[in-house]
Parts: C-alpha cells; sequence; structure tokens
C-alpha cells in the first residue's frame, strides 16, 4: 500500500528531483503511442526537447512562441494571486489585439517612437476594459467571475470574426484579415537574426517587474493576503475590493499587452487566427509555475520548446503532428499530479488489515 | 510519572474504546508516541493538555480522519478500523470539535440529516421531531429550522452536539466542549453529560480547565507532547498535580514557570490589588473616557437589533468587561468597533476623535488595537509569522516603493523574544499551535500600544500557561494606561481582570457592575436575561 504524508520542509533536492520525475512518467506514458505511430520515441524527444535548442534561429523560434505564453501566463498569474479567477485572459487577449490593430490602421502614417508605445498602451487598455465589468461586478456585487471572464471569450473572438468579415476585411485579399498596420507600429527585433521582437522584451520586463512588485512591496503584500485570506486582509486594514479590481484590471492589461506583441510584433495584422488559445494556455502556464513570475518565464519556455520541436518533428519524422499536444499534455497532467509531492512524500508500507 | 490505578472495579465489561499504542509524525513533528487510551461505559474520562499536546490529532485519529502511523483502535474489544468518519459513526464514536463541521447555508435539522441520510428520500418532518425530542431530553434549547450560519459560535456547538447524539453513540469525543459556553449552559452540559453516561456513554472530556475535569470525571489522563504524562482516578488528583503534569518541569524564561498555574485561585492572584481603587466610575465625571461608545444601534432587516442603543465608556487604565451568552451581539460590537460593520445610530469615539464608520486602517490609525474572536480571521495562515506582524501597517515598513525585510524581520524577532512566541519569523501562522496564533495577534496589536484595546475571547481555546501571559500582558497594558474592553465568555477571566463589567442581552446593555459587587450568581441572571439585579 502506498501513502501520502505530509511533509515537515521541502528539502533543497526535491525540485530538480521531482522534474526529471516529470520526464520520466512522461516518457513511459508517451512512448507507446509514439512508437504506434511508427517512431522511434528516443528520436522523438530529442526532436522535441533537444533539437529546438540547437541553433540561434531555432532558439530564437522558441522564445517567439514563447512569447504570447508569457504574456497570458503572467496575467492569469497576477489576477489569481488576488484571488481573482481570471479565466478570460483569452478574450482579453484578443481585445487588446483588436485596439492595438485599431490604432495601427486607423493612425498608419506615425512614426515609431510615438507609435510603439501608442500600439501598446492601446493594447493594455483594450485588455482591461474587456475584465472592466467582471471585476466591478466581483468586487461589487460578489458575482462569481470564473463565469463571467470565461463567457466573455467567446464574445471576444466572434467579435474579432465580425470585424473581420465585416468592416475590417482585407479590400486587397478579401481575405477576413484586417489590413497590415502602419510601418511604424512593427516591433523592433531585439536578438538578430531571429524574430524574436520587442513584446519579448516586454514580456521579460513585465516578469521582473511582478517579481518585484509581489515579493517585495506593500502592494505585493497586500495582495497576496486578499487572495489567501480576504476576510483576514479586510480585518487589517486592506482595502479588498480595490485590491482585486486592481489585480483584474492589470491581468486584463497584460493579457491585451501580449494581444498587441502579437499583432504589431509577428502578424503585422489582425487574423482570425490570431490567439491559438494562449489565454486557456495561459491559466495551465501559470498554475504550473505555482504562480510565480520566473516559473511563468520558465515554463512557457517549455511549453514552447515542445511546441517548436513538434512542429519540426513532424516534418521530419512523418509523426503526426498533434504528438506534439499529445506530450504537452501528459506533461501537464504529470506534473499537476507530480506536484502534489512537494507537500506530500510516499510511504510504501504492507497493509495491515484486521477483521471487522 | 503516575501509573493507572484503582481501576478494578472497570473490568469486567470491555471498555467502550480502547486506543492502544497510537503514534503519528507530521513530518519530523512527532505528535502522538505510542498513546494508550481507554474510556469505560457509562465513565467520563477527562484528557488533559497544553495546546500542541497532541489532543486534537488523538481526537482526529479517533474519529478516522486522521490515519495513525501505528496502533490500533479497538471498540468494545474489538479491533476496527476507523478509515473515515462514517467508520467512526458506524462504530458508535460520536465527536463534537472545537472547529465545527456545519453547512451554514443549511438549518439545523439538515444538518443533522447530513450525517445518516442514505440514498433514499429524506423525512426531514420526522427528522426534525426525534431532533426536538434528543434536544428535550439532553435539555438543550434549539431552533430546528434555524440556518445554521445565522447562529452564534454557542448555538452552532449545540448543533454538534446535538449531531453527535443523533447518532445514538457509545463514545461521545468533546474537545473543549465549554469553551464557549456561559456558566449556566456548562452546568447544563456536565448534567447532560451525567445523564448520558447514567445510559452507559462512554465519554472522552477533552478540556484545559482543571476545574470543570475535576468536576465532571471519573479518570484523568493528561497527554504531553504527545505521550500520556499521567492517568489517575479524578478522586485521587487535584488540580496542582495535575497542572504540574501539564506543563511539564518548570522551564527558564517562560513566565507561567514561576506564576501560579492552578484552577480558579490563579487569576485572583493575577489580578493587581488595585482594581478598586482605580475602578473608573468614581472618577467619570473629572475625566474623559478613552473609548466611548454612544448609543450604538445596528439594524438588520426583519430581526431585532443586533444591537440596541449600547452606551459603553472606557477610561483610561480600566478595563471594561463585556459579559454575555454568545449570540448576543458581542461579535458585532467587536466588527463595528473593528471598522468591519457599518451602524445605524449611534457613535464611537477615540481619545476624542470620532470613529463612527471608519475604515478598519483609519481605526488602526486613531489608536485602537483590536483582538478578535476569531483568530484565524485575523491573521492570513498561508502568510509568514513576520509577514502577518507587520500586515496592519504595511506601511510603517517600507524603504522607498519596497518593503524594508530586514526592519519586518528585526521587528519579529523582537515580538517573537518579547513575547515568547515559539516560532521562527519565516514559519506561516497557520502551522503555528492556537496560544501561539494569539500571542502574535496580541504581540502585532500591543507593539504599537494602542490608546484603547478591543479584545473579544482573548484565551478561548489556550492552555494554562498561555491564558496566563495573555492576561498578564492586558493587566500590563491597563496599569500602563490603556482602555481595554474586554468581551469574554470566561465568567473567572471577567471576574478576575474587569473593573467593571457590563452585561449584554439581545444586543442591550442590561446591568452594570464594579467589580466588587459583581458574582458569578448576579452576573448569571443578567446574561440570562432576567430584570437587572
Amino acid at each position: 500500500m502506498i501513502r501520502l504524508v505530509q511533509r515537515g520542509r521541502e528539502p533543497r533536492w526535491l525540485v530538480p528531483v521531482l522534474a526529471f520525475a516529470v520526464l520520466l512518467v512522461t516518457y513511459v506514458l508517451t512512448a507507446a503511442m509514439i512508437r504506434g505511430a511508427g517512431a522511434n520515441p528516443l528520436a522523438v524527444y530529442q526532436r522535441y526537447l533537444i533539437t529546438p535548442l540547437g541553433t540561434k534561429t531555432s532558439v530564437g523560434e522558441v522564445l517567439l512562441v514563447a512569447t504570447p505564453l508569457m504574456f497570458t501566463g503572467l496575467s492569469v498569474a497576477i489576477a489569481f494571486r488576488a484571488g481573482f479567477y481570471n479565466i478570460g485572459a483569452e478574450g482579453q487577449f484578443l481585445a487588446g489585439a483588436v485596439a492595438a490593430t485599431f490604432v495601427g490602421i486607423t493612425f498608419k502614417e506615425l512614426a515609431a517612437p510615438v507609435a510603439i508605445p501608442l500600439v501598446f498602451a492601446a493594447g493594455a487598455a483594450g485588455g482591461a476594459a474587456w475584465v472592466v465589468v467582471p471585476a466591478l461586478l466581483r468586487a461589487r456585487f460578489r458575482i462569481d467571475e470564473v463565469v463571467t471572464t470565461l463567457l466573455l471569450n467567446p464574445v471576444a473572438l466572434l467579435s474579432v470574426q465580425g470585424l473581420l468579415n465585416g468592416p475590417w476585411r482585407n479590400r486587397k485579399t478579401h481575405f477576413p484579415e484586417s489590413e497590415k498596420i502602419g510601418a511604424g507600429y512593427v516591433l523592433p527585433h531585439v536578438i538578430p537574426n531571429t524574430r524574436v521582437h520587442l513584446g519579448f522584451a516586454v514580456a521579460v520586463a513585465i516578469a521582473i517587474v511582478m517579481w518585484v512588485v509581489v515579493g517585495r512591496t506593500p502592494i505585493g503584500l497586500r495582495l497576496r493576503a486578499v487572495g489567501l485570506a480576504p476576510a483576514a486582509a479586510r480585518f487589517n486594514g486592506v482595502q479588498v475590493e480595490r485590491t482585486l479590481l486592481g489585480a483584474a484590471l492589470v491581468s486584463g492589461a497584460i493579457a491585451g499587452l501580449g494581444g498587441a506583441s502579437q499583432v504589431a510584433g509577428l502578424q503585422g495584422q489582425l487574423t482570425g487566427e490570431i490567439s491559438a488559445g494562449f489565454g486557456y494556455t495561459g491559466i495551465v502556464v501559470a498554475t504550473l509555475a505555482a504562480l510565480s513570475s520566473y516559473g511563468v518565464v520558465l515554463v512557457a519556455a517549455v511549453l514552447a520548446d515542445i511546441l517548436v520541436g513538434a512542429e519540426s518533428t513532424s516534418r521530419a519524422l512523418q509523426l503526426p503532428p498533434q504528438m506534439g499536444q499529445v506530450v504537452t499534455a501528459t506533461v501537464l497532467l504529470v506534473t499537476v499530479s507530480v506536484s502534489v509531492l512537494r507537500r506530500y512524500r510516499l510511504r510504501f508500507a504492507l497493509p495491515r488489515m484486521r477483521p471487522r | 510519572m503516575i501509573d493507572a490505578g484503582g481501576r478494578a472495579d472497570a473490568v469486567t465489561r470491555p471498555p467502550a474504546v480502547e486506543l492502544r499504542g497510537i503514534r503519528k509524525k507530521y513530518g519530523d513533528l512527532v505528535v502522538s508516541n505510542g498513546v494508550d487510551l481507554t474510556v469505560e461505559p457509562g465513565e467520563v474520562h477527562a484528557l488533559l493538555g497544553e495546546n500542541g499536546a497532541g489532543k486534537t490529532t488523538l481526537m482526529r485519529i479517533l474519529y478516522g480522519l486522521t490515519r495513525p502511523d501505528a496502533g490500533e483502535i479497538l471498540v468494545r474489544g474489538e479491533p476496527v478500523s476507523v478509515g473515515a468518519p462514517r467508520d467512526a459513526i458506524r462504530a458508535g464514536i460520536g465527536m463534537v470539535t472545537q472547529h465545527f463541521s456545519l453547512v451554514k447555508p443549511m438549518t439545523v435539522t439538515e444538518n443533522v440529516v447530513l450525517s445518516t441520510a442514505g440514498y433514499g428520500r429524506v423525512d426531514l418532518g420526522a427528522a426534525r421531531e426525534k431532533l426536538l425530542a434528543a434536544a428535550a431530553t439532553v435539555g438543550l434549547d434549539i431552533d430546528p429550522d434555524a440556518r445554521v450560519g445565522r447562529l452564534s459560535v454557542g448555538e452552532q456547538q449545540r448543533v454538534e452536539i446535538l449531531k453527535a447524539l443523533y447518532h445514538d453513540c457509545r463514545v461521545l469525543i468533546l474537545d473543549e466542549p465549554t469553551a464557549v459556553l456561559v456558566p449556566q449552559d456548562v452546568e447544563a452540559l456536565f448534567t447532560t453529560i451525567r445523564r448520558l453516561t447514567q445510559g452507559g456513554l462512554g465519554v472522552l472530556f477533552i478540556s484545559h480547565k482543571l476545574h470543570e475535569v475535576l468536576a465532571i470525571s471519573q479518570r484523568v489522563s493528561v497527554l504531553r507532547r504527545g505521550r500520556i504524562e499521567g492517568s489517575v482516578p479524578t478522586a485521587q488528583a487535584d488540580a496542582r498535580m495535575l497542572a504540574q503534569l501539564m506543563v511539564g518541569r518548570p522551564t527558564v524564561g517562560v513566565r507561567r514557570s514561576d506564576a501560579p498555574i492552578v484552577g480558579d485561585a490563579d487569576l485572583e492572584v493575577a489580578a493587581p490589588a488595585s482594581v478598586q481603587a482605580t475602578s473608573g466610575s468614581t472618577t467619570a465625571a473629572t475625566r474623559t473616557a478613552v473609548l466611548d461608545v454612544s448609543a450604538l444601534t445596528v439594524a438588520v432587516a426583519g430581526r431585532r437589533n443586533v444591537l440596541d442603543e449600547v452606551s459603553i465608556r472606557v477610561y483610561a487604565g480600566e478595563i471594561v468587561g463585556v459579559a454575555g451568552v454568545a449570540g448576543n451581539g458581542q461579535r458585532e460590537l467587536v466588527d463595528v468597533l473593528s471598522g468591519l460593520l457599518a451602524t445605524t445610530a449611534g457613535s464611537v469615539t477615540l481619545a476624542g476623535s470620532d470613529i463612527t464608520g471608519c475604515s478598519p486602517r483609519a481605526v488602526m490609525a486613531a489608536g485602537l488595537g483590536r483582538i478578535p474572536e476569531d483568530r484565524h480571521a485575523s491573521v492570513v495562515p498561508e502568510l509568514s509569522v513576520e509577514d502577518n506582524m507587520v500586515l496592519e501597517d504595511i506601511d510603517r515598513f517600507r524603504r522607498g516603493p519596497l518593503l524594508d525585510r530586514r526592519r519586518i524581520r528585526d521587528h519579529a524577532n523582537e515580538l517573537i523574544s518579547r513575547f515568547t512566541i515559539k516560532a521562527s519569523p519565516t514559519d506561516p501562522v497557520g502551522t503555528l499551535s492556537g496560544g501561539n496564533v494569539q500571542k502574535v495577534l496580541l504581540a502585532r496589536v500591543l507593539a504599537r500600544e494602542p490608546k484603547a484595546i478591543v479584545v473579544a475571547q482573548p484565551t478561548r481555546g489556550l492552555d494554562v500557561g498561555a491564558t496566563e501571559y495573555v492576561h498578564l500582558q492586558l493587566l500590563e497594558r491597563r496599569g500602563s494606561g490603556a482602555a481595554i474592553l474586554l468581551l469574554s465568555e470566561d465568567m473567572e477571566e471577567l471576574l478576575a481582570l474587569s473593573d467593571r463589567i457590563v452585561v449584554l442581552f439581545e444586543g442591550r446593555i442590561v446591568g452594570e457592575l464594579p467589580a466588587g459587587q459583581a458574582t458569578p450568581e448576579r452576573l448569571g441572571l443578567l446574561m440570562a436575561g432576567a430584570a437587572a439585579a
């Protein structure tokens, strides 16, 4: 019989050991499937995990793919910290993308020094605007934000499609995509010879700021108190409603920045596929990162690594591209399961059955 | 060590319940270290122990809420496997815990039925009748249709007791059952217990209160650091001996070691003889009150006012006690003063400034210290001791925009040594024992040297040593000129500490007695709603 026993204190070696355990278990669980699909599991894993880190270009691709996940992950993390369960990063991301596109195609001639701050500001404002109603409903009337933020996601997606099929339909291509944003809005690349753009740097900067604010400032301490024990926080003079509202708006703004970064940094226009479920993946990223901001950066990078690897692998080894998703999903499930062991340890004991 | 003696009378029948060699470790912390314990049918077996002695863990094991690492449980001589409360209930074990397990939005009847209901139709009407009958035999007054969430702590405990009795249990575990009861209710409970044990029920009675243990039990065992330190027939025990077993050898540097630690007499020793001399009422005309609560009213739609024209004046260097049965407006009074609850009418003035309807932060800034009844709603359990210690007053501990971590650590270390808190600054408060959580709260409040302190049930659930400590701290504050409003359901505490005592009944002040004239009988009458004595 195996039993879970609560840990006294978490030993230092634990996290690296658990990380290795996650890899091992994931490998065991997926190896048969990969073999069944006609490939050598070890070779596949090498391509998933190691190959993308082999060249500067491919590392750049990993960081590029990680960028939107970092934004949405950070967005979810800050909201969850405050106990605002924002499931709507997807919608806020899209709203940010729409707002960024709006300024990008409306004030086309602006020069970069004006345009780039403007496009980020628009994205942040769009994302924050998309969460303001759920945030007010929660803070004022205690209406469950999980439901309201979630339900606004399809509203955002349908609005994007409505815009692209209606007023914003591209007049040259006639595809449901916006026209290109002005040249001044295009985000510069921050690593030469890669596609890594300013959005990545912004995401990293937000992660650093968040790390400092949450852990090292009075605001962060209040935020954590509100998230962990709202009644006690109120007793201690923390303005719980205002803190919730603030965290929700910041969360929306960060997701919106992600949308803006994706439009201005990568696509150059708004398309129906601007978000590949980044908002939802952000929840996973934040959860796996245990809501820590450097954790978000790390987890986003690992997921991006597998995503990039899976894409090239499917081309090279004739493996269905879905296998990458299978592996990612397995990693997530295994990580969540294994993370129980941070608080508990396993104890193997013979069952001591007794007659009743 | 004292050996079990004089048990010859109970050997013919198997014990109602028996624990053998129970061991339990949480991480590196041994909470049960080979505990043997028996409860005979028809006896009250008292289990004494300080906070953190392992009493609660033992109870959780017995009730199937925690699995022991080793050891076995026997019910009427048969070994049983208690893996879940369901098994315990089936084996005839009932429990009333310190922390209630009630579904608050449900009614009393629904709560009681919940643990027995099968899958078929639930006959709430019949259950209601059975509940009323059970309540009547036990002498508990309860409205079966009331929503549990609306009941006071004291009333909720009655529901818990009824719930256990409803299962026809053969052994009843009572984990500090008197902690929330007033004297009259304690007497009623004791009558109930005696009635139940006459019917063959075995009762395991867990308490800190030596005089209660001596009054109700036939046998008493003392638990310390996860071990049974002694088990004696109550007839052969006296309070001093039990207290010594409980606390162990006197420890160096801890105040309680040289303070008297026995029963009823100790508190009178702790209270200075100057009580009469500084009694506020005589000099009221010449001084202004530090804390002036005037005609405070809190109305709730559709119910009587929870607070009705409550006026209390507390002068500097005075402790005013507020007596009353739980649920007569105490919680609301504390909430209003703490800045958590809005008032309908009336005013609160602190040192001349009006703080009516102010936020918690403004109330604190005005110089009020608050130690409320519910400790867990006052600290953030997951946050560290040091963070909780500055949470009320974060802005004083910043350097530019950042937290001044070094000063926070120094602050915590200073308070930890000054208040002898058994914790390190980085321990999450949730891992501390009740007494140490209370010390953290006390330290946090007293460190700010408040002009007035509102303190509710400051020693509920605390062991003798911690209780003594809290009392001494409050008296010391009184000595240095603080105005203290003390709400308590512990009559001895009120009588020992208060210069004056007011009685709250149905949201009104129904009487005021100077310390010299207050007796348990007179207070009890007022608390029970009899006309002013």
